[in-house]
């Protein structure tokens, strides 16, 4: 049992926690993954590592609502436990194995939206310890889903946050503010674009037309975790890859986005039912014969 | 008095009423018929039966207890070779091992032994009879690699000789393929795979699960900061394979581990757990070992109509026998001699077809196989919605690729020593689908023997 030591709501349905699992926070590096399973009756769920504290063997999980298990999740408060919490998984992020002054000569732009600010984190915090400003853009719907602000702010050199209905920093998506920063003479070596598929695949067309080679934190379904299923593969240029080992970060230029956005729909169907099944509690009827019900 | 020719039948559940549900097939003996059963044997002196058990276990002496009705005492002869019985009793390929030696099979049926093995494993977790532990603790700590059948062996056999032993476990259950890739309708997972563990437990073995070796912590780390003074791998094969066929991403094709481990271990076939399943409506299994076999059952009760496609002949089928013979009675199609060339998706990317050949069996191959040969231009299509792949399995590269100075072989299989499973790092040992690839659960539980043999050797003989 992983107790959480911390619960903290980031914003609407966005939940932050601190969980004590001193072997992960005592092996974890930015870009890693952990596996966390509620319950007893729980399922698998993948969530990127958004910070560690090695000395009080801690881990900070960011995770927002989006179908039952995260909503059953979201409702944990400080003191409560997960069943199990699996980790690091995957590789680090290339940056860490790198030398430092090669680094430093590097000029790097992350893109981060919606509640890919979590992943982003890490990795901004590590290099700004390793003395490297970089370039944080930070995407939300609306100002009160931007996440993690005070914190990106101390460790980022330049942060630019946009929001899609304009209420807060630059109006627009994440894709218009890289394209503004270009205009004004910035030159990036590297962009790691961290948020949903279809932000990703996006920034990838955007950075592939103006030549920047651009890494990609790609969250594809998982069930282990571990390489031994492939529930994770992907198409990256002409190779299968299992993000969950080889990943879960790729050169986006060469991912299959239309391909890993089918395979993330897979189970639509049994996830709403789930979801249902949650929110009307007993008085969900299931198999009435019209709706599909349960079966 | 039963036939002495023929093996006093085993009950099973109806097939029409089994294919619907996930309760044990074979029901096992009572008392009774376990006592005609062993009746049968002939209690030989140079018993060939034993030296076709890759553990040894003294069979006419354990045969011998259960005929005059002493059941605990046939337990502890048993104990003394093996360490999960109930297990073995009902996943051993018993026809091509101990059955296949046995001399009542020339002229009639072989005595029954795994199934009385059976008996007598259910009878002692029936009647919570204890394992003979260690009297003393050496002071020894050693660490074993995967809960799978060679390191649960593995640490058995070492706590009965007095060492403090853990086993780390990369999921969040042990076990191994005993509950992610076995169902259980085959192995019962708390009826029997569950209390077989607790009985190691109760050996004093200590159990870590949620550690994953290479990633939460590396070997090295277990020797040089945690004390551990030898180490056994036994992480198994389990990296599946995928034919590389046009198609082999589209939603609806699974590898068999993917499928099987959402059915047994995340127990998807149950509405009240979380983890989802796509059971499909009509479902391909590509492959013909046990681990197609189980895919297809699976599939089989989740609802589905259910082809095997393989690519040699029945003759060549690697299931179990028992096995092939249930999936047919259940309703499997086989469709032999038969191999995917792609497979095809509708406009809404689900699965509408698999496009296979034909094939011929040629010469035989380096294996002695008969080499399945296309016949071209015998192209048709299977009207498929689902496509489970069970082309075999390889070893994990996490821990070789993370310990310095072990040595694996081109198949990425670990290089261990077959007697004592001796690695080529010192104190680090290894043993069963690690080491050979994928195999069967008794073979990996011989290697767990032995590489306990190994380790007590290599740590006794430091002592002096």
């Amino acid at each position: 049992m992983y107790q959480i030591m911390k619960a903290e709501k980031l914003a609407d349905k966005i939940f932050l926690m601190d969980v004590h699992a001193p072997r992960v926070a005592q092996h974890c590096e930015p870009g890693q993954f952990v596996i966390v399973k509620l319950d007893e009756k729980g399922e698998r769920i993948p969530l990127t590592i958004c910070d560690y504290d090695r000395e009080a063997g801690t881990i900070t999980i960011v995770v927002q609502e989006v179908g039952a298990s995260t909503t059953k999740m979201g409702s944990l408060k400080e003191g409560d436990y997960f069943r199990d919490f699996t980790g690091p998984l995957g590789c680090p992020s290339e940056f860490v194995h790198e030398d430092i002054e090669t680094l430093k000569n590097k000029k790097m732009l992350f893109v981060a939206g919606g509640v890919g600010a979590a992943p982003v984190y890490p990795q901004v915090k590590w290099l700004k310890e390793h003395g490297i400003d970089v370039d944080v853009i930070v995407g939300s719907k609306t100002k009160d889903m931007l996440i993690l602000e005070d914190e990106m702010k101390a460790v980022a050199g330049n942060y630019y946050p946009c929001t899609d209905d304009g209420t807060y920093g630059h109006a627009g998506m994440v894709t218009t503010m890289v394209e503004e920063l270009v205009n004004e003479g910035k030159k990036y070596d590297v962009c790691i674009a961290i948020g949903p598929m279809i932000m990703m695949k996006f920034v990838c067309l955007l950075t592939k037309k103006l030549g920047i080679p651009t890494i990609v934190s790609m969250n594809p379904i998982m069930v282990d975790g571990t390489g031994m299923c492939g529930a994770c593969r992907l198409q990256v240029g002409d190779e299968i890859k299992f993000a969950c080992v080889d990943g879960p970060e790729f050169d986006g230029h060469l991912v299959d986005f239309d391909q890993a956005m089918k395979r993330s729909q897979m189970y639509k169907t049994e996830e709403g039912r789930a979801m249902l099944k949650l929110q009307e509690g007993d008085t969900h009827h299931g198999g009435c014969g019209h709706c599909g019900g349960d079966e | 008095m039963a036939d002495m020719l023929k093996k006093v039948p085993v009950r099973e559940q109806d097939p029409k009423v089994r294919a619907t549900n996930f309760d044990e097939v074979c029901l096992g003996y009572n008392l009774e018929e376990a006592m005609d059963e062993a009746a049968r044997c002939l209690n030989c002196r140079n018993a060939k039966c034993i030296q076709g058990c890759p553990v040894a276990i003294d069979i006419p002496a354990f045969i011998h207890e259960v005929k005059e009705g002493n059941i605990e005492e046939a337990y502890k002869v048993i104990g003394k070779s093996s360490a999960l019985p109930a297990i073995c009793g009902r996943v051993c390929p018993q026809e091509s091992q101990c059955e296949g030696k046995c001399i009542r099979g020339i002229k009639g049926e072989p005595v029954s032994i795994g199934k009385l093995e059976r008996f007598v494993a259910d009878y002692a977790l029936e009647n919570d009879i204890k394992p003979v532990g260690a009297e003393t603790q050496n002071g020894h700590k050693v660490a074993v690699i995967g809960s799978g059948p060679s390191g649960l062996t593995c640490a058995g056999d070492l706590a009965k000789k007095g060492y403090a032993v853990t086993v780390f476990e990369a999921l969040h259950e042990l076990g191994g393929v005993l509950v992610y890739g076995i169902p259980e309708f085959r192995l019962p997972k708390q009826k029997v795979v569950a209390k077989e563990i607790e009985k190691v437990k109760e050996l004093g073995v200590k159990f870590e699960t949620n550690v994953v070796i290479g990633k939460s912590t590396m070997i090295d780390q277990l020797m040089e900061e945690e004390g551990f003074e030898a180490v056994f791998i036994g992480s198994g094969a389990g990296l599946p394979m995928f034919m590389g066929i046009p198609g082999e991403n589209s939603n609806g094709v699974f590898s068999a581990n993917e499928y099987l481990t959402r059915s047994n271990l995340m127990k998807a076939f149950d509405d009240s757990y979380d983890t989802p399943i796509i059971a499909g409506k009509k479902v391909a299994v590509v492959g013909g070992g046990n681990v197609a076999m189980d895919a297809a059952r699976t599939a089989l009760r989740l609802g589905a109509d259910v082809h095997v496609i393989y690519r040699r002949s029945e003759a060549e089928l690697p299931a179990r026998v028992e096995e092939v013979h249930h999936a047919k009675e259940e309703g499997v199609v086989f469709n032999l001699l038969t191999n995917p060339k792609k497979i095809n998706v509708d406009e809404n990317g689900n699965i509408s077809s698999v496009t296979v050949i034909k094939m011929e069996l040629g010469e035989p191959d380096a294996s002695g196989r008969r080499r399945p040969v296309e016949i071209p231009g015998s192209e048709y299509d299977i009207q498929v919605d689902t496509v489970i792949m069970a082309l075999g399995t390889s070893p994990n590269p996490l821990i070789s690729s993370t310990t310095k100075g072990l040595e694996t072989n081109r198949r990425k299989c670990i290089v261990a020593d077959e007697e004592n499973g001796q690695t080529s790092k010192e104190g680090v040992f290894a043993g069963g689908d690690a080491v050979t690839g994928a195999a069967t659960v008794i073979l990996a539980m011989g290697a767990g023997k032995a590489g306990a043999k190994g380790i007590d050797e290599y740590l006794s003989g430091r002592e002096g």
